[in-house]
């Protein structure tokens, strides 16, 4: 009898309430029963909510059992784990799983069906076909396919993939980099994460794309150290990658010789963003440097380089193998494709959730999400990290799709969306953003760096009830300070939240209750 | 934890090639094994990179992983960041420093208790992270739990 396989990701969410746990106690069982079975530790399918989502495949289809608990183990054996047996942790075939399927799988297909350590399992699932599809048509056509698909950095800033590769690859001079930004530091987002940890290298043939396409030798990875399982996992990536003759000199003959260098971040928000990640990376202080000259001229040691988001890089394969146009074919108007949003905070079934752009918040939050996890009404949502606007229930029938967004003074960002019930106190929450800017800024532009404290300190005077409506005043006037005169986003759209809780939930500033 | 001496410095130095933009990375290391930077390291490191004590110093100070004090055996963050406290993470910290009776960044018993702005598990609010390990849904009974477990392993 052949052994029967069992998938226990090995993922942060995951491991955050027992994978490993599970995966332990289920070798253990597996072991007393004198049952064959081969355990793989596959990366996560984004269903957070279900973790730890154990499979056991019977009859050549995955059978899902969620939340599974290690103590939990001994009865799943008794209820005939091995052959699909019913017990009450049983979801059905993963196929079925309605967070799933109504997804539109693009970038994310892979996650939590391979073993992302496995080259095999890898190429046995499409992998390195885009590569050598890209060697064997040649640069122009991969830049071409880009192109066409209107793919858009998915990091936050949303500028157009194909213009940015173009210009990297017109650019003047021998040395060109791929700078690979995973220093995904927006709270209420893990999509960058989840597809590292969960198909390392399908990034990594894509940033090797990207290196043929623009004729560069090497990438690198920036990836925050917040994340060190994630970096335990892609420099095995790294490693097996090259081992198999996908990353290194002459890449299978082909005459391209591509290498990739993971770089960990220190803690320090603003090195997500492009310049200040380019200092980074060559050692210094993560602060950010005037534009221009565009990174993509003179970037990383002043050479042209890319500096894309993993997502973004990630899209490409899909996009090499499948042709620009169908990726095109998906979402509204000028945001085509997919973006992976990520339903976080007070959220009933929080996860990612890959899908065209042009969805609603609202069908995001109830119809895959379920309403908040406390049951209780929503008050707000933040969309794009700390630096987005606090969006009111009442708009929440707003298409996510980057020009609606930045037509109700919001931003679609990376793509998190964080829920807050009615208990959330909103002006703590503008404090905060402001408080936040002050500990991450990079000191260079004044705006960013006195304003953020004077922010707080206002806001602080304000929910102490001292001259509120003068200091309303004064905080409308630091923001218009802080967006007309920062060097970068940091300083330039912390008001955003600031002021969308100026403008939706003022009454919040009445009363000083915690969240 | 021990501390770094002269010798480990240089050997790290040398396993990134004695580069000096490999300066974050090799501080990153020496966090990673040590825990922190002491003053002497810093003076080391400028020698050996031909940079000069001021850069070295500028970029320890600049990034939060750098710690110029020595931490306890054990380092718990927790996070503090938006989908956090959307989930209650305030109340989670101002409950860890009244358990552990101490403030954030402090050092007692052992223990150094941090902030950190998100550990990207932000549909498993709140995220705690102990000893380089991160946790999800996080009350104040199961932050008890890994406390009693984090003492358990020493």
């Amino acid at each position: 009898m052949a052994r029967t396989k069992i998938y226990v990701p090995r993922e942060t969410a995951a491991i955050s309430v027992g994978a490993d746990e599970v995966a332990l106690a289920i070798a253990q069982a597996a072991k007393k029963a004198g049952a064959d079975i081969e355990l793989i530790r596959n990366g996560s399918w984004g269903a957070s909510w279900l973790e730890p989502l154990v499979e056991v495949e019977v009859d050549g289809a995955r059978i899902a059992y969620a939340n599974v608990a290690a103590s939990e183990i001994q009865s799943l054996f008794e209820a005939d784990l091995l052959k699909g047996g019913p017990h009450e942790r049983r979801l059905g075939p993963t196929v079925e799983i309605p967070y799933l399927i109504n997804q539109d799988r693009w970038t994310f297909w892979r996650c939590g069906l391979i073993d992302p350590l496995s080259v095999e399992d890898f190429e046995l699932h499409q992998g390195f076909k885009a590569l050598s599809k890209a060697l064997a048509e040649g640069a122009e056509s991969v830049l071409d396919a880009v192109m066409a698909s209107g793919l858009r950095g998915r990091g936050g800033a949303g500028f157009p993939t194909g213009i940015k590769w173009r210009t990297v690859a017109d650019a003047p001079g021998e040395q060109k980099y791929i700078a690979c930004n995973a220093d995904e530091g927006d709270s209420g987002t893990f999509s960058d994460r989840i597809l590292m940890e969960s198909d390392p290298m399908g990034l990594i043939e894509s940033m090797a794309i990207a290196g043929f396409a623009v004729g560069a030798n090497k990438g690198y990875i920036y990836l925050r150290s917040e994340y060190p399982l994630t970096h335990s996992i892609l420099s095995r990536a790294i490693a097996t990658a090259r081992d198999a003759g996908w990353l290194g000199d002459n890449i299978k003959d082909s005459g391209f010789d591509f290498d990739i260098e993971l770089h960990l971040g220190a803690g320090s928000y603003v090195c997500g963003e492009e310049t200040a990640m380019l200092e980074s990376l060559e050692g210094k202080k993560g602060i950010v440097r005037f534009k221009p000259p565009l990174p993509a001229l003179e970037g990383l040691f002043g050479k042209p380089t890319v500096v894309n988001n993993v997502v973004t890089l990630a899209s490409v394969a899909n996009i090499v193998n499948m042709g620009g146009e169908r990726y095109a074919g998906m979402g509204i108007d000028r945001s085509k494709g997919t973006l992976a949003f990520q339903l976080a905070g007070n959220i009933k079934r929080g996860g990612l959730v890959e899908k065209s752009f042009g969805i609603t918040l609202r069908e995001l939050i109830d119809d895959f999400g379920g309403g908040t996890a406390s049951g209780r009404p929503i008050k707000a949502v933040q969309v794009g990290g700390p630096l987005g606007a606090y969006i009111p229930a009442e708009q929440l029938d707003t298409p996510l799709d980057y020009e609606a967004f930045i037509g109700i003074g919001a931003m679609v960002g990376h793509g998190g969306i964080v829920v807050f019930d009615d208990t959330s106190n909103m002006a703590q929450l503008a404090r905060f953003a402001m408080e936040f800017c002050a500990v991450e800024s990079c000191g260079k532009c004044t705006p960013c760096r006195i304003g953020s404290t004077r922010g707080f300190e206002v806001i602080d005077r304000m929910l102490a009830g001292d001259n509120r409506e003068e200091n309303y005043d004064l905080l409308v006037d630091l923001c218009d300070t802080m967006e007309s005169a920062s060097l970068c986003a940091m300083g330039g759209m912390t008001p955003y939240p600031v002021r969308s809780v100026l403008k939706y939930f003022a009454e919040d500033f009445s009363s000083s209750e915690e969240t | 934890m021990a501390r770094i001496n002269h010798e480990t410095t240089s050997k790290i130095v040398a396993d990134f090639g004695g580069k000096p933009e490999m300066l974050v990375q090799i501080l990153q290391t020496i966090v990673g094994r040590f825990g922190w930077i002491p003053e002497e390291t810093i003076r080391q490191l400028a020698e050996e990179l031909n940079l000069s004590r001021a850069d070295v110093h500028g970029v320890v100070e600049y990034y939060h992983d750098f710690r110029t004090a020595e931490p306890g055996n054990h380092i718990v963050k927790i996070c503090q960041a938006e989908a956090c406290q959307a989930m209650g993470s305030r109340k989670l910290t101002d409950y860890a420093k009244r358990t552990l009776a101490m403030s954030l960044h402090d050092t007692e018993n052992d223990i150094t208790l941090e902030p950190v702005y998100c550990l990207g598990n932000c549909a498993l609010s709140p995220a705690v992270m102990i000893n380089g390990k991160t946790h999800g849904r996080v009350d104040e009974a199961r932050f008890n739990e890994l406390l009693d477990d984090m003492r358990g392993s020493d």
